[in-house]
């Protein structure tokens, strides 16, 4: 399995995408500090990024990536290797390049400037992001062989994740906000990874406004230990069932 | 003959010097209430070290207490400590504790009646039920005290300074905690608080009505149950004072409720709830002022109107300014908004666009509170970019038409 990744790794390498991607990240994070010495705002202009480029970046690097290495994939099918080693493989390898890559292009301008204590919600909350996407797209992938196909369907999931379903969120709320939501619109807060990461993030910038009569109840709820337990236990489970799930398909499919 | 009668006078005057009365267990007098029996109007009283349980001590002489290193005066939970009723009396370094906690009486460590020309001065207050209560006094200073008291329910704990129908107080220099309101002013006028401390009360750090013509310095409110409020007043000036870090449902920086011609200059407002709530206000000058990592940092109900909010820094705070109605008769000119995005040509250091202070989505949250949960994501990014190009649901009067480029400087 380690040889596998290895090599999975250095086709990633290869490619040069994630060393652009890693770039990318340094200069939009450097640029951020030199337009505002305030370590609050960098974090929130991040923020956006971490909540909008990170998950896009993953699910096409990702998708791409899958249908790139079809061949590959089906000659080490051909060896006698069990097919949710090579998958988990090719899964631990892209996501874990992603994730080192997200690290270093957010993380070490801060470690620079001296601004450990902010970041580390911000790294945490990447990481998570960039697992549960990359587990999205490969969900996708194995679902259709197209590789046009499934990228629509991992780009669907993005911008489900990240648009779509806020509106909805917002059209509950407005409909029924004459009744009590707060315990409902926590629970559909759990079913969007990304509405989830933003809400840990909230936390951290936006308290003075949480404090309201209604964000009050949100902040008791995630700012508790129980609540951090939960929005990650949350956020571990998006990891997994993607992977579980597109491995069962994986290991059954006529490639 | 007439010169002579003066003469006279100006010698007995001279040779009635006041006298200085020790009070302590090694002393000759060992009770205060025995020293302000014996003690002539002028005289002294100096009290030893000591801790002095006499239940209420009355006072109708202008008498000097000194306290010598903070002689404890103990209420036992039980009286209320001086009830002084006369003018020019000085209470200086005692240390009071454990007044009775009353719901009718309202017990205090000094209670003032009807006096003036008073001075209490560098006292030290614990759990005192109301810590110094004035009532229909005037001309008295209240300087370097702290008042400290540790209550669990607002029904338990009275003020810490509390004053009724005054006039010309001065407060300078105190510092007031955990009691129900820091500072409490009814009908209080001409009076002049500066340099004082008020932190972690249960209610209000600062809360006053119907005090007109007053004057705030340099004072400090931090972390009140609900910040500070000041209602139905007018001509109250508010300088360089710190709203700091008022949390909560209902708390505010700053509560302004039908407050008129008055002016608010060089304050800070930082990581409230809620900066400055502003209700039924009128001709109100707000300027020069910081608002910093608040919730809102301004709330102005539609029911002000002829404010004027000008020259002020907003910086980092979730929603700069909110309001309830479409209706705008309030001046809000040349403030520095770091959400403005405009740009100056002409080079005069405001910006050539006029600034939409209101984001609309909070006003979404003001009408619907839930709706919180989903601030700062994509969608609503677009929303209020929308809003911005095409107001619809934001007044489109309410506008900042001088922005300023760069944050003022105020310091």
């Amino acid at each position: 399995m380690t040889r596998i990744i290895k090599y999975v790794f250095y086709d990633i390498l290869r490619t040069r995408f994630i060393i652009f991607y890693t770039a990318f990240l340094l200069v939009c994070t450097f640029a951020f500090f030199q337009l505002d010495g305030d370590f609050g705002k960098v974090v929130l202009s991040l923020m956006n990024v971490v909540l909008m480029a990170v998950p896009l970046v993953c699910v096409v690097f990702s998708t791409i990536h899958f249908f790139n290495s079809y061949e590959f994939i089906e000659l080490m099918l051909a060896q006698p290797v069990n097919r949710r080693v090579i998958f988990l493989s090719e899964y631990i390898a892209v996501a874990s390049s992603l994730c080192l890559a997200y690290v270093v292009g957010v993380g070490f301008p801060f470690i620079i400037y001296g601004a450990w204590q902010p970041v580390s919600t911000l790294l945490i909350t990447g990481i998570f992001l960039t697992l549960v996407f990359v587990s999205l797209a490969f969900f996708s992938s194995v679902l259709t062989r197209d590789k046009a196909k499934a990228i629509g369907i991992a780009l669907l999931f993005w911008f489900y994740f990240s648009l779509i379903y806020d509106g909805i969120l917002l059209w509950v709320i407005y409909t029924f906000s004459d009744y009590p939501l707060e315990k409902l619109t926590v629970t559909l807060i759990a079913f969007n990874p990304v509405d989830l990461a933003r809400i840990i993030m909230l936390l951290q910038l936006d308290i003075a406004a949480l404090m309201g009569y209604t964000g009050a109840f949100y902040k008791d709820f995630f700012g508790s230990s129980l609540g951090i337990v939960f929005s990650i236990s949350l956020l571990m489970l998006w990891v997994l069932w993607p992977v579980i799930f597109s491995m069962r398909i994986f290991s059954k499919k006529d490639l | 003959m007439r010169t002579g009668f003066v003469i006279a006078i100006i010698i007995s005057c001279l040779s009635a010097k006041a006298a200085v009365i020790p009070v302590g267990l090694q002393e000759r007098v060992t009770r205060i209430k025995d020293a302000v029996a014996l003690a002539k109007p002028g005289d002294t009283l100096l009290i030893r070290p000591g801790v002095y349980r006499e239940g209420n001590i009355i006072l109708q002489k202008s008498l000097v207490i000194l306290g010598e290193s903070y002689p404890v005066l103990d209420g036992e939970n039980q009286y209320e400590i001086f009830t002084i009723h006369a003018d020019g009396v000085v209470i200086q370094g005692l240390k009071f504790i454990n007044t009775g906690v009353a719901s009718i009486n309202d017990l205090a460590a000094i209670k003032l009646l009807e006096s003036s020309r008073v001075r209490i001065l560098q006292n030290k207050f614990d759990n005192t039920f109301f810590g110094i209560y004035l009532a229909n006094s005037n001309h008295v200073w209240i300087e370097e005290n702290q008042l400290q008291a540790e209550a669990e329910a607002e029904h338990q704990i009275g003020n810490g300074i509390h004053l009724w129908k005054c006039d010309h107080i001065t407060i300078h220099n105190n510092r007031v905690e955990g009691h129900r309101d820091g500072i409490y002013f009814e009908f209080v006028t001409s009076s002049l608080i500066t340099h004082n401390h008020s932190e972690g009360n249960m209610r209000y750090g600062l809360h006053f009505m119907f005090s007109h013509k007053n004057e705030y310095r340099n004072n400090t409110f931090k972390d009140n149950g609900a910040g500070v409020a000041v209602m139905y007043t007018r001509e109250v000036t508010m300088v360089n004072n710190s709203f700091i870090h008022n949390w909560g449902p209902s708390a505010y920086g700053l509560l302004l409720k039908d407050i008129r011609d008055s002016f608010i200059t060089g304050n800070s407002f930082a990581e409230n709830s809620v900066g400055i709530f502003m209700e039924g206000s009128s001709r109100n000058k707000i300027q020069h002022n910081r608002f910093n990592q608040n919730g809102y940092a301004l709330k102005l109900q539609a029911s002000c109107d002829d404010n004027e909010i000008i020259q002020n820094n907003f910086q980092q705070n979730t929603f700069d300014l909110v309001t309830n109605g479409s209706l705008v008769l309030n001046k809000i000119e040349a403030n520095y908004w770091d959400r403005y995005e405009g740009y100056d040509l002409n080079k005069d250091k405001t910006g050539d666009v006029p600034y939409r202070p209101i984001s609309m989505y909070g006003t979404i949250v003001e009408r619907m509170p839930q709706a919180i949960l989903l601030w700062r994501s994509f969608l609503v990014l677009l929303l209020d970019r929308a809003e911005k190009a095409i107001p619809v649901l934001t007044p489109e009067n309410l506008i900042d038409p001088l922005p300023a480029m760069r944050p003022y400087d105020f310091n």
